[in-house]
């Protein structure tokens, strides 16, 4: 038993509604209690899909408990059919109905219905969404799809896109125009926009790209297998990502990886001048391993962050992620409670954080700026605009993305040369952001006696042990002298954290116990870059 | 004062009964409004990861503070030995009470699974009760969906405080059922203008003002969805004022003055204290009538608000209900609103969704009132729909909420016609 405020995945039934919303001509049959429908809000409301997900809830009551929920499944499985007429249907059980064990796997086999039913079997209490979509999409194509002769010119299948995916629907596109360049055609792409038609001709695709392991590796294994098609590694996102994803389609196909790149900004944007306050600003990075692991590369070698911490909520790929955070010398946070995603943040005190629609709360919590890369995400991260993540475009789209939430260039040094000044300062915001600017309130500037002077004034008697406590605490604490903290507030704040973490590191390793402004600028200068 | 019933109302209207599929929350649900109104409370979910997902989805994860709302997930060791899962209940109650000393009440919530494992959380919280009182009171109640259904957890809740309530032989008003502080000052203040008093709250903000009941104790609901609420504290001796719920300016009036009958307040006194705010009533919800005049609405079942608020939208909203379904229909409750709701439309009970929506695309009705699992797939098909959730999360009893409800009903419609306008051009 473990306590839970807030998850990063839904139970592994949902998975299995991502694979089946994502279809046309499936038809999902759910033995699950009332209530269990809320999951159809998530694709109705969140993604703004314009259909029901195709799903038959049995709807069993406490009352039908000790008597025949079997039934139920069987009358519901059967009208289902009777009225979708899928090409396909899945069935399972949620939660609950895994507890009562009704088989519908069997039940519906019993039922001897005019189309293939693919049996589920989704461990509730034990896996999550991901792995729920994962199983799903294999079972179907293991039911389904068959070895065959390829086809003449090069194709292959495109594996892993599901509904309430992260800009899955721009993602497919973008990369079947990336193919297109390289002259492959897409044979089918699946589970999102396919049907069980097109699945059954899978087999004669050349190879599979792989787009998303998390929902997809397990089919891109059992093709392999059985069908003997290649399935590419590399997921592209990032413009280095991608030019790798092309070579290793290259090699796969023998065809030529050099492309038409007229279309890339990344680069550029990130070269240009307006950009060097880029250099070195600290992000933290959250979210599912697949998309953390991509970012991590972008972040360092394409925008010029540093990566200071990076971690993810999906256990099954912790092994790939904590090598990828070993190489930026960084220790992965493996964790779906969002908790200690929060600890580790504020911790880490980055000036960036991507991650989830959960890291962009706890961004608001600490008042850290935060783009989105990941799911879960909320209904303002399915946007109306053509905006992938993979391929070219999918690198143009990061760069504006993840500068967004960031005070400008141009601003940053106005910030830095009037820091403190009536209007830049802390509590105004960055501009663009519409936040309204609130002059600052200028408190009288104390001297050290006076307010040394003033608490013992004001002190009872019963405060005087404890204060004294607290000055010998102080005598031997790291502290700032009253001077040098406001010379540290005349930093920029999103500067600061660092100056003072630096600062009191410098004076740490020296055996200063109190601050001077001279500490605050001899390790200015220790750390300049 | 005009409460002249039609001239025949739904009361005895045959009720169309159905079985099939819902589409609808489970009691869980209602964790997420009780939650905000009981300062002191926690809410700890014994169920699965499916809880927790509904949860947090339902309350449009909405997490800036951490909530007092949580789910002990159930894990594959939990359900192999109940022995085992009671251990790991007490060590993480004993946790999350260490870790919050502002929660003195906390409520083990049952869900499906716990339901079906047959663990037994009654005995639970009596153990758990004796470990932390007297500074943490236990309870618990089910919130599963084979039980219940959205707002019956609610209902559940509060029947399981009644039994605990504490004695008293005086002569008091019981409000009961959750309403956001601003309405419930309104409504306090309203009663206190009345002259009638002492009123208690059920369930109260703070667990120190937790009301006592008995035999003088005289209650008036504000929801419609508090059946076994309403049994239990008859089971007390308390005395039950039926009456339309007090949506609208007509359901307002009606609500307050059964109340005020019985606390021998005048005619007079009651006409001059409700006719500034019954005339501010009218004159906010005729500001829309004008928009919802004449057209027709479907309910599909969701909170069992659906009876009270089809009253209100035919006799002060000029609409027509075509069909108003409603997941439980408790006539002893709502009984008061079907007299006053014109005959006409089918009055439906449970659910089977796919037949329903058969019978509403037959009907075409301007105003569909559904879930959010349906809204925009049936705009996508060019109906005019409003989500049912917001009627039970938006303020909407009383005189001062009564424009505000009518203006839930005609914003889609408003909006329906502003963006056709800017389609023809």
């Amino acid at each position: 038993m473990k306590l839970t405020l807030w998850t990063y995945e839904g139970p592994p039934h949902v998975g299995a509604m991502r694979v089946a919303t994502g279809m046309k001509g499936l038809h999902y049959v759910l033995h699950a209690p009332q209530g269990d429908t809320y999951a159809d809000l998530l694709f109705t409301m969140i993604e703004r899909r314009n259909h029901r997900p195709p799903v038959t809830y049995t709807t069993f009551q406490a009352r039908d408990l000790g008597g025949d929920t079997a039934n139920l499944f069987k009358d519901a499985a059967r009208d289902a059919y009777n009225r979708f007429k899928p090409q396909a249907m899945i069935v399972g059980a949620s939660c609950t109905a895994e507890l009562i064990q009704d088989d519908p796997g069997g039940l519906a086999e019993a039922l001897d219905l005019p189309c293939p039913v693919i049996p589920l079997d989704l461990p509730s209490y034990q896996r999550k969404e991901n792995f729920g979509a994962d199983e799903t999409f294999h079972q179907i194509v293991r039911a389904l799809a068959k070895p065959m002769p390829r086809t003449e010119e090069i194709t292959c299948n495109i594996l892993g896109a599901t509904a309430l995916g992260f800009r899955h629907r721009d993602d497919v596109a973008e990369v079947t125009k990336l193919l297109a360049l390289m002259g492959i055609k897409v044979n089918v792409a699946a589970p999102l926009g396919s049907t069980p038609a097109e699945i059954a001709r899978m087999g004669q695709a050349h190879f599979n790209v792989l787009l998303y392991p998390e929902t997809g590796e397990s089919a891109a294994r059992y093709l392999e297998r059985s069908c003997g098609q290649p399935w590419t590694k590399v997921v592209p996102i990032g413009v280095g990502a991608t030019r790798d994803f092309l070579h290793e389609v290259a090699g796969i196909t023998g065809l030529s990886p050099k492309v038409d790149e007229s279309g890339l900004r990344l680069p550029w944007w990130s070269a240009s001048v307006d950009s060097t306050y880029l250099t070195g600003k600290r992000v933290f990075i959250f979210g599912d391993a697949t998309h953390v692991m991509a970012a991590a590369r972008i972040a360092a070698t394409e925008i010029g962050f540093e990566v200071v911490g990076m971690g993810c909520y999906n256990r099954e790929f912790a092994r790939p992620m904590r090598a990828a955070a070993k190489a930026y010398g960084l220790e992965a946070l493996i964790s779906d409670d969002y908790l200690d995603v929060e600890d580790a943040i504020a911790a880490a005190a980055p000036e960036l954080i991507l991650g989830t629609q959960q890291e962009r709360h706890i961004g608001k919590r600490l008042g850290i700026p935060c783009a989105v890369i990941s799911s879960p995400v909320h209904v303002q991260d399915f946007p109306a605009r053509y905006s992938p993540q993979m391929g070219f475009e999918g690198a143009n789209v990061i760069f504006d993305t993840w500068i967004h939430p960031l005070v400008m260039g141009l601003e940053e040094h106005l910030l830095t040369m009037f820091r403190e000044d009536f209007e830049f300062h802390d509590e105004a915001g960055a501009s663009h952001h519409g936040a309204k600017a609130t002059a600052r309130t200028e408190a009288p500037v104390e001297t050290a006696e006076a307010s040394g002077g003033d608490i013992f004034e004001q002190m009872t008697p019963e405060d005087a042990p404890q204060m004294a406590e607290a000055a010998v605490l102080e005598a031997v604490a790291l502290h700032w002298l009253p001077e040098a903290e406001r010379e540290l507030k005349k930093i920029p704040f999103f500067v600061r954290g660092k100056a003072k973490r630096n600062t009191e590191s410098y004076a740490a390793d020296r055996g200063v116990v109190a601050i001077s402004v001279e500490t605050l600028y001899e390790a200015k200068a220790h750390y300049a870059r | 004062m005009s409460l002249d019933a039609p001239s025949r109302g739904c009361r005895e209207t045959p009720v169309l009964k159905e079985r099939g599929q819902r589409e609808v929350f489970c009691g869980l649900t209602g964790i997420i409004w009780l939650h905000r109104k009981m300062q002191d409370a926690f809410f700890l979910v014994v169920g699965s990861r499916t809880c927790a997902h509904l949860l947090q989805a339902a309350a449009g994860v909405m997490i800036f503070a951490e909530p007092r709302f949580g789910t002990a997930i159930l894990e594959e060791k939990d359900l192999a030995g109940l022995a085992d899962a009671n251990a790991e209940l007490d060590r993480e109650v004993a946790r999350l009470l260490a870790r919050r000393p502002d929660i003195k009440q906390l409520f083990l919530v049952g869900s499906c699974p716990s339901e079906v494992i047959k663990l037994d959380l009654a005995r639970a919280a009596e153990r758990l009760s004796g470990e932390h009182a007297p500074h943490v009171r236990v309870y618990n109640y089910s919130g599963s969906g084979i039980e219940t259904t959205f707002t019956q957890g609610e209902d559940a809740c509060l029947a399981a405080m009644v039994p605990t309530l504490a004695a008293t032989d005086a002569r008091e008003l019981l409000v009961v059922g959750a309403m956001p502080d601003v309405v419930e000052d309104q409504c306090l203040s309203l009663l206190a203008q009345l002259g009638v008093g002492p009123v208690r709250m059920l369930p109260a903000r703070r667990s120190a003002d937790t009301p006592s009941v008995g035999a003088n104790t005289v209650f008036a609901l504000v929801q419609p969805f508090l059946g076994d609420t309403h049994a239990a504290l008859t089971r007390r001796g308390a005395t039950h004022l039926p009456a339309p719920f007090p949506f609208g300016e007509e359901g307002t009036t009606a609500w307050l003055w059964a109340v005020a009958q019985e606390f021998g307040v005048t005619r007079a006194h009651f006409e001059a204290v409700t006719a500034a705010p019954r005339a501010r009533a009218q004159k906010a919800v005729a500001a829309h009538a004008s928009t919802l005049n004449g057209k027709s609405v479907f309910f599909f079942p969701d909170s069992q608000l659906e009876i009270p608020l089809a009253r209100f939208l035919a006799r002060e909203c000029g609409m027509v209900p075509v069909e108003v379904g409603t997941p439980y229909l408790h006539t002893g409750i709502v009984g008061p609103d079907l007299d006053l709701l014109p005959e006409g439309p089918v009055i439906s009970e449970g659910q089977d969704v796919e037949k329903q929506l058969d019978r509403q695309h037959a009907a075409k009705p301007d105003l569909t009132v559904c879930g959010l699992g349906l809204a925009n797939p049936l705009e996508a098909k060019g109906h005019t729909t409003k989500w049912a959730i917001e009627l039970v999360f938006t303020p909407v009893h009383f005189y001062e909420q009564a424009g505000d409800l009518a203006g839930l009903f005609s914003r889609p419609l408003r909006r329906k016609a502003l963006l056709s306008q800017e389609a023809a051009e």
